[in-house]
């Protein structure tokens, strides 16, 4: 058995009266592509920004390579509201912002780009890097960090050439056409140094050929850099190519989960996609 | 080639000063050229600060004015010379800060104390966004202003009486000195590392904090160093002005910083000082007419008289808002480099039409 990277367990995310995820059980393990997918609004990003540290969510565990990095139990407010399952499963409250879950590595891409519009290429590199440099601020403005600063700079350069951005390395990131803005973020997560990459939908907008290509290169960098991949992907032939597992989310209930095949089969999926057929 | 960046750099520094020097020994002391470059000077040091923090960390800050006041005040505290500390603290016996200390710690001195409230007062504050950021920081800087003019306090701050008789400056190269090496370091600040995670946090903060960005460290870090040149900024301030007072340090005077944040395009350093130099040479010297009586002849020119120059003046702001909404520079960084290529493209362009022709 391969070791687990990712392990979501009892996790629940209310938003008022909202069940928006509902006792997700999910578990990534290491060298592995697994996808989550499921109609609109059914939790997906939602679920991806209680790993990240966006959302704390109401109640359940997350942890990283065994280690806990999320974990609540419904508590004020809540203690009342509280309508998922489990309520009993977690007993310690452990909360993390982003950037210390990036730290850990967890690197994320966004579903509406988020790149640093008003910087270039190269800068949006660079400020991946900024975390993991041994520099304060002293030593960064008198510039006596200059070999750590150099060595940064030709680490992104080698990056950018790997990810085929070289060329546009000086323009501002916001005047890329969309596919590469796509490229970029993907490039400025690697750059992070992560175990566990989380793409919230990495094709959206794209092509069918587009979408063919960024199947071949997610399957490259995994071998690449030794990554995890979990990610959410609404293009089916994505999903069914690449996915060693997937799990389905509908409603913020997980349906089912396996491989491309027997998700395919599964009843329950084929109702959330296509709705139920009503009897005449 | 580091060697050629090191002269196109320093040079221009060195025949600004040798400018200066020559123009001190040619005209005399009086002229209003000296009042607009002195403070000038010191209005692009705030600027400059204010722009770190509002223009390349997205924090909408109007605390400016109260952390120029702290600073103002620390270097006026401890530099009073011991023999004049009775009569300027004549109504609470001579104070109770009993050594002074030389200009030059007491300048760095007046910044290190306002980076110290900045801190404090951005633990709290700093968890604001935008709107609601300029308020709290309004408020305080506010706050601090009332708390000086505090009679408990008179030892220290002399109550809201003037501080004065302190070492004060008379040559124009001593604000540009001190200034030109603050900016210089804020420059070297957003050129580093640091300065590219605050330009993160003004385009994007959740993706600034999804790259590994504690957004509380970096906010506090901008927020700090931000005031403590805004610190130093009061102290020359306080040399230009030979006095102290707390009461005119109002929010006015952040409005101004923010004007000519604005006018010189928000994210631009260079714009922040251009912009300093032109706002304080208009109010102060080339709009002076506008408020005097003006007789041609028997004639008297209609509007002009006293406050009519402010009218002007909102006017002129008006127009570069409108028409230049983004400031003078943009986000554009002024250098020489890009002003020759301006002439070359405006000559080259004439040229070939001559041959055309």
């Amino acid at each position: 058995m391969r070791e687990n990277v990712l392990h979501i367990e009892n996790v629940t995310m209310q938003f008022g009266g909202v069940v928006a995820v509902d006792n997700l059980t999910v578990d990534v393990n290491k060298g592995e592509i697994v996808a989550l997918i499921g109609p609109n609004g059914a939790g997906k990003t939602t679920a991806f920004n209680c790993i990240t540290g966006v959302y704390e969510p109401t109640n359940g565990l997350v942890s990283f390579f065994g280690e806990t990095i999320v974990s609540n139990h419904p508590r004020g407010k809540m203690k009342k509201l509280y309508a998922g399952q489990n309520r009993e499963f977690c007993t310690k409250v452990v909360s993390q912002t982003p950037d210390k879950i990036t730290k850990l590595g967890i690197a994320r891409t966004f579903q509406n780009i988020r790149l640093f519009k008003n910087l270039t290429v190269f800068e949006n590199v660079l400020i991946a890097k900024h975390m993991r440099m041994k520099q304060n601020f002293l030593t960064a403005t008198f510039r006596l960090n200059f070999m750590e600063e150099r060595r940064v700079r030709e680490e992104s350069l080698a990056l950018l050439e790997e990810q085929g951005l070289l060329g546009v390395k000086d323009e501002l990131a916001s005047s890329l056409p969309y596919g590469v803005q796509r490229r970029l973020e993907i490039a400025r997560a690697l750059a992070t140094d992560p175990k566990l990459l989380l793409l919230d939908e990495p094709a959206a907008g794209m092509n069918p050929q587009e979408t063919q290509e960024l199947a071949d290169f997610i399957v490259q960098i995994k071998d690449k850099y030794a990554l995890t991949v979990f990610l959410i992907e609404h293009h089916m032939d994505l999903v069914m190519r690449i996915s060693d597992r997937i799990y389905v989310l509908d409603f913020g209930k997980l349906i089912a989960h396996g491989t491309a095949a027997e998700v395919q089969k599964d009843k329950r999926v084929i109702e959330a996609y296509l709705g139920v057929a009503e009897d005449a | 080639m580091d060697m050629k960046k090191l002269i196109k750099t320093a040079g221009p520094i060195a025949l600004l000063f040798l400018l200066l020097f020559v123009l001190e020994k040619t005209l005399p002391t009086t002229s209003m050229l000296f009042v607009v470059l002195k403070k000038g000077a010191i209005y692009a040091l705030v600027a400059v600060s204010m722009n770190l923090l509002n223009g390349f960390t997205g924090l909408f800050s109007l605390g400016q004015a109260g952390f120029m006041l702290i600073g103002a005040y620390t270097y006026g505290i401890l530099t009073i010379p011991l023999e004049a500390r009775e009569a300027v603290y004549q109504y609470f016996d001579g104070g109770i800060v009993s050594f002074t200390v030389p200009v030059l710690v007491a300048i760095a001195a007046a910044g290190l104390v306002t980076a110290v409230f900045a801190y404090l007062i951005g633990l709290p504050v700093l968890r604001l966004k935008s709107d609601y950021l300029a308020i709290a920081t309004l408020g305080f800087a506010e706050i601090i202003r009332a708390v000086f003019q505090w009679d408990k306090l008179g030892p220290v701050t002399n109550g809201s009486n003037l501080l004065k008789r302190f070492p004060v400056f008379t040559s124009t190269l001593f604000p540009f000195a001190v200034a030109g090496v603050c900016i210089a370091v804020i420059v070297l600040l957003i050129n580093s590392s640091y300065g590219r995670a605050f330009k993160a946090i003004r385009d994007d903060e959740i993706a600034a904090e999804a790259m590994g960005i504690n957004l509380a460290k970096h906010k506090q870090m901008s927020f700090t160093i931000s005031s403590f040149f805004a610190g130093i900024g009061g102290a020359l301030l306080a040399m230009y002005q030979t006095t102290v007072q707390a009461a005119a340090f109002r929010a006015t005077m952040t409005y101004e910083i923010l004007l000519i944040v604005v006018i010189g395009g928000i994210g631009s350093v260079t714009g922040s000082c251009l912009a300093s130099f032109l706002f304080i040479a208009c109010s102060e010297w080339w709009l002076r007419f506008l408020d005097e009586v003006t007789y041609i002849g028997a004639f008297q020119v209609p509007l002009l008289s006293s406050g009519f120059r402010k009218v002007v003046f909102s006017v002129i702001v008006m127009i570069i808002v409108l028409f230049y909404s983004r400031g003078i520079m943009g986000t554009k960084e002024f250098s020489l480099d890009a002003l020759f290529r301006f002439f070359k493209k405006r000559f080259g362009k004439t040229k070939k039409e001559d041959v055309a022709g």
